[in-house]
């Protein structure tokens, strides 16, 4: 079984966020980049179905971005345990989803992968396409919301999520792109043995500039969200600040005597 | 023309669908194009007896034995067909899980783009702009479709409200002719079903205090439970916290979880999503605890604490045993 994951570099939940001066993306100087979290979850179920399987199966990381930001998390994919990686260098900032996956399948369609596996959303542009465009310019059958997979001879059976606690089965032919959903698994941290192992492992690195690449839809413009209500402002020294929600609690909502 | 596609949910039409068919309207309004709505499925009969309430130039059902169950195949390969004889310059979704599934399919097969999980749309500018939340919701995006070839729009839920529905008869009403075989359905899929929950129905829920992963590590979340037990309130908690397994999921809120409108919702180290809002915006009030004061969940909340809740919650806790 050849399995490719998609992880993607995105900003830190703590990074400071500051739109730059072309107002079109951020400012990258103030971020840390770190493995997009349903991503991570995705390498996990990768790495347990190799090793479930116990043959000469291989995971391949696939990354897209430009070489500073991705190679910390493709290094730490090695470390877990992938057997390889594919760097796809773009230093476009490239914002259209079609794009991203018409460029990832340029580069992977010779490898001929039995699974895709990628996060469901991306946390930082957050289109929740990406794995199914791969999947369908890769004429793969294709599933989202995974939950639960089960490897069959030439197939995989998959419990999807759906909306409002319902949830489904579904069995699909091999070859396969499937989205999964984070809290499928725990993914594991890096062994010291991981890493060490990781230093021989091969990073094959492709250009995207050398493919054609036609925003079909176009980030004009970023901005600061307004806030819909007018709330009140509590700040300061934290005991002042508890007595200030407790009078809230009791005078305002009510809700203490 | 403009396209809205109405989403069969167990049988009735999806409120996602009911928005989108607002966005279709004000869209066709402004650029002065035809609208039409189409009913897809097998079971199309509720949905069509519904959807002959909403104003429309055209009401389309494309109905197939073959649709009963969703597939992808299935379904993508209908809306191919569909916007192969139609040419929508705009087709429209809700953003459903459905939608998230197989519309991507369409996008590619067609080369057309799709721009998902906008919250709002700007009309009055010369190419029409879709605003969506990008950066875990600390900032808005405005996108514009550079294709002249169509293209596919999904509306989160609330982009739109179905106040504003404009009813209506459609002026005429056609059926799709549909080519669809076994053979372009590789799936196969089993019932859908419902993981038991253990009873705790938020849904009536008075007072919730609900934790985030600001909680920081699982021998922390006594702090929310205490204040929780303190109040007489609930706990309930984001998704990133029931998928670390600090609590079980049926405390979850949000788009996968429960949906709640208490009285206080106490937020405790959450970003506000739009997936967890989703779940939560109905709350009458919000107290929100967050040391970042850019945080998104203050813009909902009417009482924004900024400060570490790892500190305040335990005094307040205290303040509240004292009485
Ligand atoms: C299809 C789909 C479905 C989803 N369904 C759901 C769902 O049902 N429910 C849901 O919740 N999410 C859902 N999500 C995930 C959602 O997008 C967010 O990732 C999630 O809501 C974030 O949870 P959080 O706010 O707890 O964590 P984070 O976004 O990491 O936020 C943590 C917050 O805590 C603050 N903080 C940190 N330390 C402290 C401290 N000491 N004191 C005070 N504040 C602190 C930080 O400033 C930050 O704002 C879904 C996503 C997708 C794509
Ligand atoms: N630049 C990228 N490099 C690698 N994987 C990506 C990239 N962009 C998106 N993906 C994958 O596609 C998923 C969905 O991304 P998105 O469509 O941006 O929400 C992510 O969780 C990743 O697994």
């Amino acid at each position: 079984m050849k399995i490719a994951v998609l992880t993607k570099a995105i900003p830190s939940y703590e990074s400071l966020i500051r739109i730059d001066t072309s107002s079109k993306w951020i400012d990258d100087s103030l971020v840390n980049y770190v493995v997009n979290e349903s991503d991570a979850y995705a390498l996990e179920e990768a790495l347990k179905i190799k090793e479930s399987l116990a043959d000469d199966s291989e995971v391949v990381v696939v990354s897209m971005g430009s070489e500073d930001k991705c190679s910390k998390i493709i290094k730490d994919g090695l470390a877990k345990g992938a057997d390889r990686a594919i760097l796809i260098d773009s230093q476009e900032k490239i914002s259209d989803p079609l794009s991203i996956a018409t460029l990832i399948s340029d580069c992977i369609k010779d490898e001929q992968f039995d699974l895709v596996f990628s996060g469901l959303q991306s946390d930082d542009l957050g289109s929740g396409q990406v794995g199914v465009l791969l999947g369908e310019k890769l004429k793969m059958s294709t599933a989202t919301l995974a939950i639960e997979t089960q490897i069959q001879p030439s197939a995989i059976r998959v419990k999807r999520e759906l909306e409002s606690g319902w949830f489904q089965w579904l069995t699909i032919p091999l070859p396969a792109s499937i989205s999964i959903q984070s809290g499928i698994n725990n993914p594991r941290y890096p062994s010291l043995k991981g890493i060490m192992g990781a230093r021989n492992k091969e990073v094959a690195k492709h250009n995207s500039n050398q493919f054609s690449n036609n925003q079909l839809q176009s980030m004009v413009e970023l901005y600061i969200p307004s806030n819909e209500k007018q709330a009140e402002k509590i700040e300061g020294d934290s005991k002042s600040v508890a007595s200030r929600i407790l009078e809230i609690l009791k005078n305002d909502l009510r809700v203490i005597q | 023309m403009i396209l809205v596609v109405l989403e069969n949910q167990r049988g009735k039409i999806h409120p996602f669908s009911i928005e989108s068919v607002v966005a279709g309207q004000k869209i066709a309004k402004s650029l002065n194009q035809p609208l039409s709505i189409v009913c897809v499925g097998d079971n199309i009969d509720n949905i069509h007896e519904s959807a002959k309430q909403f104003e429309c130039n055209e009401l389309i059902l494309a109905s197939h034995p073959l649709l009963k169950t969703y597939s992808a195949d299935g379904f993508s390969k209908i809306m191919i067909d569909l916007i192969k004889s139609y040419s929508p310059k705009y087709c429209i979704f809700g953003h459903s899980y459905m939608v998230r599934d197989y519309v991507p399919r369409v996008s590619a097969n067609l080369s057309i783009p799709f721009i998902s999980d906008i919250t709002s749309i700007n009309l009055s500018s010369q190419n029409i702009q879709f605003s969506k939340q990008v950066f875990n919701a600390k900032l808005l995006s405005r996108i514009e479709n550079e294709s002249t070839n169509g293209c596919l729009l999904s509306f989160q839920s609330a982009a739109f409200s179905s106040d504003e529905l404009l009813q209506g008869a459609p002026k005429k009403v056609t059926n799709f002719e549909i080519n669809l075989n076994d053979s372009d359905i590789r799936s196969t899929t089993e019932e859908e079903f419902q993981e038991s929950s253990s009873g705790v129905d938020l849904s009536t829920a008075e007072l919730i205090v609900s934790v985030g992963r600001g909680i920081d590590n699982q021998d922390n979340i006594p702090i929310a439970e205490d204040l929780a037990k303190a109040l007489g309130a609930e706990l309930a908690s984001s998704r990133p916290v029931v998928d670390m397994g600090w609590l079980p999921p049926f405390r979850q809120i949000g788009s996968s979880g429960q949906t709640v409108s208490p009285k206080l919702y106490f937020a405790l180290g959450i970003s506000g999503a739009i997936q967890h809002v989703v779940g939560m915006k109905g709350s009458k009030n919000i107290i929100a605890i967050n040391k970042d004061e850019e945080a998104p969940i203050f813009e909902i909340a009417d009482y924004a604490v900024i400060g570490d809740l790892l500190e305040i919650v335990p005094l307040l806790t205290e303040e509240l045993r004292k009485r």
